[in-house]
């Protein structure tokens, strides 16, 4: 059953929270669902360039309190 | 289609250049492209074990990376090699002009390399020197 993660990458900076999802996806199972929290904004606009180019499912991003919320399908 | 391929010379001991060729190495390892890190000159002490990360800044944006915490360079070209399967490759001759033994590197760090080796991977590759 696919599992929903939650990956706090609060804190650091491009591209560390970018590095915290990849070490988390290779662990995850087709169809989990990884939300990624980064107060940088840079992240915010790389982590769905990545996910477009190695070709995992972008689900959304929002913004709340400046903090963003990236959430990604493992598809493969 | 060929496979995109890059080749990170690292040659600086200063923090600006290690945090930049860490960020392409790594970003680029783990977005499908075949990275090869080749380390010589100033770099080279950094990848002993253990070995401190304090490097000095060439101007204030380096002492800004350590205040905000970006994540250090050495754990970027970890990343590279143990997500992305970079190859980081000790220049020879660095480590016989330092008196580095090549086991005292970190275990992410490949064979020594020499130059006609490293050129031959270099081949048909973006080449970016830091």
């Amino acid at each position: 059953m696919a599992e929903k993660k939650i990956i706090d990458g609060r804190g650091s900076f491009c591209p560390g929270p970018l590095m915290e999802l990849i070490g988390v996806l290779k662990m995850s199972q087709i169809g989990d669902e990884l939300e990624v929290l980064s107060n940088d904004k840079g992240s915010a606009k790389d982590i769905p360039e990545w996910v477009r180019k190695v070709g995992h499912e972008y689900v959304s991003t929002t913004e709340e309190d400046g903090v963003w919320h990236i959430t990604v399908r493992k598809t493969k | 289609m060929a496979v995109e391929k890059i080749c990170v010379v690292v040659v600086s001991g200063t923090r600006e250049r290690l945090q930049m060729a860490a960020m392409v190495a790594s970003v680029a390892a783990v977005s499908g492209i075949e990275v090869t890190i080749f380390l010589s000159m100033n770099s080279v002490p950094y990848f002993i074990k253990g070995a401190s990360t304090d490097a000095p800044s060439e101007g204030s944006f380096g002492d800004l990376i350590v205040k905000k915490k970006a994540p250090d360079f050495k754990t970027l070209f970890r990343q590279a090699v143990e997500l992305g399967d970079a190859k980081i490759l000790p220049c020879s001759m660095a480590l016989d002009i330092a008196g580095i033994e090549a086991d005292t590197l970190e275990p992410f760090v490949g064979e020594p390399t020499g130059l006609a080796s490293f050129l031959d991977a270099a081949r048909d590759a973006q080449v970016w020197t830091f």
